[in-house]
């Protein structure tokens, strides 16, 4: 064989090891779902079973964590959409010397790790009496995922043509129609992604929230508190559960937006 | 319901540069009146003043009699046609024929009855469920015009709008917007920098440089009648042959030139001695020797049909190019030789140099 | 701002700029000021705080940098995560190389979604997967004692844990930025880098990486961001003997008790990560403004 080949062979192989390290944990984690065994594992196999899922299931524990995630997730998108739309729109109408400081003081909750807003966050609501919970865990997710928010509109932004908005006011139009009939709808796509961005990013997050928590136990600190307490495979049916909603949710999303795409040929 | 518009000594100052300066014309009600002008010279920032994007720094704007100052351009009896149309992508064709009416509260049904009027006027019958993406470039110019005339505006102002357009589409959409406007009554404030566009729409033109408005009259009194050096080479074309004034006159002048003396009709500013030029149109240009006679050696000649164009050298290098009807094309000089052109001096224009 | 009033007229752009203001006053300075002056301050009971005995120092800076113990999980918690960052950018480069400029169209659009689907999952969940894969019974040992390559299990949790757990999890901040930045790399370069005689290793080390200095530098810089202040890995996939940084801050807070120490101990690692940041940004000529995307 002549080396290069040899060289081309080995690279598949390579790129077959860095699929397989992508997914053989994610896969291990979901087939011992399945396995009887008490500990999650896959060898040896020690027969299949669905009682893990109904154990997952009967977990008042993992109801109430669940419950508390999906609040937490709803009050952040409730927050994090007209905050993060608010400073698109302002960082892109500011003149552009005021710009680039504005952009990076709005942008600095992304350059800061998690831990430290959630630290910061907490030790400031000490202050005022307000303690670790569903508040807080609120007030210091918002903190980055108005960040996130934020890019996604001003991406999106980029794209609009100022002019229609001088066109629907020489035609009449209110500041405020302008803004709920032209702006706004155009802004629809890139504010449907970024919420659903923020709910993920809201209901993953753990190193913001383990400060901020108090005594509540959202979901990943449900799983990561199983982890060391003691983990069996419901976690692992719970965990297969998530994966399974989340690339639902995902492909979901991305077929709607290639629709739409499709559907709104250019202006 | 058409209005007139009053400039009264406008200008606009973006920090230390001066977009517009002391600009002030009346355009009557009903009229079709069009700015020409290259770019950069501050039409579009005229019309961006009477639609009320813009507030002038100096002096006011007039819409039917009434100061606008302070007005933003939704409370103005303005509608606007931009150069890129702004048609709302997101918005069926209907809602964006109707926005307008939607914004002054007029009921979904009865919106959508008067957007399917105007889509009969425009002849597109049938369109109004489409999305803007769907339409052709001319359907999309129409919808536009509709759009802007579904708020029965006093003024219509229209910012180089068929300037995307190809040539044959553009010269069907101005004998289109001119009926729409004979039609209508509305005044029509028009913006370009296609001197063939402005002659061949408007009731009269203003013509404006740097800023500064050059002159304002008819199309005809534009070509025959330039007040300015500017607008005697800007508008058509133009042989422009310099001198300085020997002789005044019952309202001609004669011009003492490298060529020889030339007479014209004198602007009244003129004075003897001062450096002018003598502006003639090649059409104005014959073949032969008469009262101003040029020669010249021909160096090309393009036949255009109905005429030819007939190029020549002075002998210090300038150019020549009279326009020769082909019924005259056998008094037509041969190529490469010296040949004399005439003109009669009421045809020619002395203007003093800028 | 008058362009934003005249834009959006005085209702709608008073509330964005009040909407604005309270985010970054109330969530992002306001915070960050107040764990300043908790790191400055003394641990006091509650009673003696406003007390003669409550004045600004640098002390609870000058404990971590006198306690053995924490100083040496502090530097080491910095060059474990700048070898997280290699590793991942060891392991990153020929694939975002290969997606950018190797593969079809329907080879990299399964490539991106190959990528990308892991990292909608829940990073507690991708550690989890890493913590039962190590596990002392765990799959891999049962494997490498299956083949023979080992005999007895391996006790991975630990450093080897966390490493391997921290490169799982940022693999698609290294991936994307390098993919993004070869992907503009003209593929004439290439033929005319290999037409003038460059092997491989010199056409990547003249040609591909220069172009891709930009994305490079991205992605290390918040692989080791995010690494430097990663709670979950560490905390399953660690032992005892692998403490990092942050489970200490967790420790002051939650278990110690000092705030202010603990405070102490994030601003530092806050400047630390913002100091990298903006260092090697600098240093790479990289805008701020090409970084968040």
């Amino acid at each position: 064989m002549r080396p290069d080949r040899i060289f081309r062979g080995l690279f598949v192989l390579y790129l077959l090891a860095f699929v397989l390290y992508l997914f053989a944990p994610l896969l291990i984690m979901g087939v011992a779902a399945f396995n009887t065994s008490r500990f999650p594992t896959v060898i040896p196999w020690q027969g299949t079973t669905l009682d893990w899922f109904s154990a997952m299931w009967a977990d008042a524990a993992m109801w109430q964590a669940l419950w508390t995630s999906a609040i937490v997730a709803v009050l952040v998108v409730l927050v994090a959409l007209p905050v993060g739309t608010a400073a698109a729109l302002v960082l892109t109408t500011l003149h552009a010397r005021a710009r680039s400081f504005a952009y990076a003081v709005m942008v600095s909750p992304l350059l800061t790790p998690g831990v430290v807003i959630g630290i910061s966050t907490l030790i400031l609501w000490r202050q005022a009496g307000v303690g670790g919970g569903i508040a807080l865990i609120v007030v210091a997710q918002t903190t980055f995922i108005i960040c996130y928010v934020m890019l996604m509109v001003m991406a999106r932004l980029q794209r609009f043509d100022r002019t229609q908005e001088e066109a629907a006011l020489g035609l009449g139009a209110s500041k405020l129609m302008v803004f709920r009939r032209i702006l706004l709808p155009f802004l629809r796509p890139a504010l449907l992604a970024s919420g659903g961005l923020a709910i993920l990013q809201s209901v993953e997050n753990y190193n913001t929230t383990l400060f901020v928590r108090g005594f509540e136990t959202p979901l990943t600190v449900f799983i990561a508190t199983k982890v060391r307490t003691g983990l069996t495979p419901a976690v692992n049916a719970l965990a297969l559960v998530i994966i399974a909603a989340t690339v639902i949710g995902a492909v979901a999303y991305e077929v709607a937006r290639r629709r739409q795409v499709t559907r709104q040929p250019r202006s | 319901m058409s209005h007139s518009v009053e400039l009264d000594g406008i200008g606009m100052r973006f920090g230390s540069t001066r977009a517009v300066s002391g600009v002030s014309f009346t355009v009557q009600a009903g009229e079709f009146f069009s700015i020409l002008g290259p770019s950069g010279c501050g039409k579009t920032t005229i019309l961006r003043m009477i639609a009320g994007f813009l507030e002038p720094t100096e002096g006011r704007v007039l819409i039917g009699d009434r100061d606008m100052r302070g007005l933003g351009p939704n409370q103005r009896p303005t509608a606007m046609i931009f150069q890129s149309l702004a048609l709302f992508p997101l918005m069926p064709v209907w809602e964006n024929i109707a926005f307008g009416l939607e914004a002054r509260g007029v009921g979904r049904a009865e919106r959508r009855k008067r957007a399917d009027d105007l889509l009969r006027l425009i002849a597109l019958e049938g369109y109004g469920d489409r999305m803007p993406g769907e339409l052709s470039g001319g359907q999309r110019q129409r919808v536009a015009i509709a759009r802007a005339l579904a708020v029965e505006p006093g003024v219509l102002l229209l910012d180089e709008p068929l300037s995307a357009l190809d040539l044959k589409l553009r010269q069907h959409m101005r004998a289109e917007l001119r009926a729409l406007q004979k039609r209508t009554g509305v005044t029509f404030i028009y913006i370009t920098h296609d001197q063939s566009e402005a002659l061949a729409m408007s009731d009269r033109v203003a013509v404006m440089s740097n800023g500064l408005l050059q002159q304002v009259a008819t199309p005809r009194q534009l070509y025959d009648n330039p007040a300015t050096p500017f607008v005697a080479r800007f508008v058509g074309e133009t042989n422009a042959i310099a001198g300085r004034v020997s002789a005044i006159g019952d309202g001609m002048a004669r011009v003492d030139t490298a060529l020889g003396p030339l007479h014209g009709r004198a602007d009244r500013s003129l004075a003897i001695g001062q450096a002018a030029t003598v502006y003639v149109r090649p059409e104005a240009l014959m073949p032969g020797v008469g009262a101003n006679t040029l020669r010249a050696r021909v160096s090309r000649m393009d036949f255009e049909g109905a005429f030819a164009l007939v190029h020549g050298q002075f002998p210090d290098g300038a150019a020549l190019t009279a326009a020769v009807p082909s019924t005259r094309l056998g008094d037509a000089p041969a190529l490469g030789t010296d040949a004399s052109f005439s003109f009669a001096p009421e045809h020619a224009v002395v203007l003093a140099d800028a | 701002m008058r362009d934003l009033y005249a834009r959006f007229g005085g209702g709608l752009a008073t509330i964005f700029l009040t909407l604005v203001l309270i985010w970054l006053a109330a969530m992002v300075l306001a915070p960050n000021l107040m764990m300043i002056d908790y790191a400055l301050r003394p641990n006091l009971p509650p009673l003696q705080q406003g007390g003669p005995q409550d004045v600004r120092s640098l002390d609870n800076f000058l404990y971590l940098a006198n306690e053995g113990v924490h100083r040496a999980i502090f530097l080491k918690t910095i060059w474990a995560s700048a070898l997280v960052a290699a590793l991942t950018l060891v392991v990153c480069y020929p694939v975002a190389f290969w997606m950018a400029q190797r593969a079809t169209p329907g080879q990299l659009s399964i490539a991106l979604m190959l990528v990308i689907i892991p990292f909608f999952i829940n990073e507690v969940l991708r550690t989890l997967a890493w913590f039962i894969l190590l596990a002392y019974r765990g799959p891999l040992n049962a494997v490498l004692q299956g083949i023979g390559l080992i005999d007895a299990p391996v006790r991975w949790q630990g450093n080897g844990g966390v490493l391997a757990g921290m490169v799982y999890a940022y693999i698609l901040f290294m991936l994307l930025p390098i993919y993004n930045a070869i992907e503009s790399l003209d593929k004439s370069q290439l033929e005319a880098a290999r037409d003038l005689g460059a092997g491989t290793i010199r056409t990547h080390r003249r040609v591909v990486i220069p172009h891709a200095k930009a994305g490079i530098a991205t992605g290390c810089v918040f692989t080791f961001m995010l690494a430097a202040g990663s709670y979950v890995a560490p905390a399953l996939l660690g032992s005892p003997g692998s403490r990092w940084f942050t489970e200490i801050i967790y420790n002051w807070f939650f278990e110690g008790g000092d705030w202010n120490r603990g405070a102490a101990y994030a601003l530092t690692l806050l400047v630390l990560c913002l100091a990298v940041v903006l260092v090697t940004l600098r240093v790479f000529r990289v805008n701020l403004t090409d970084v968040a995307k």
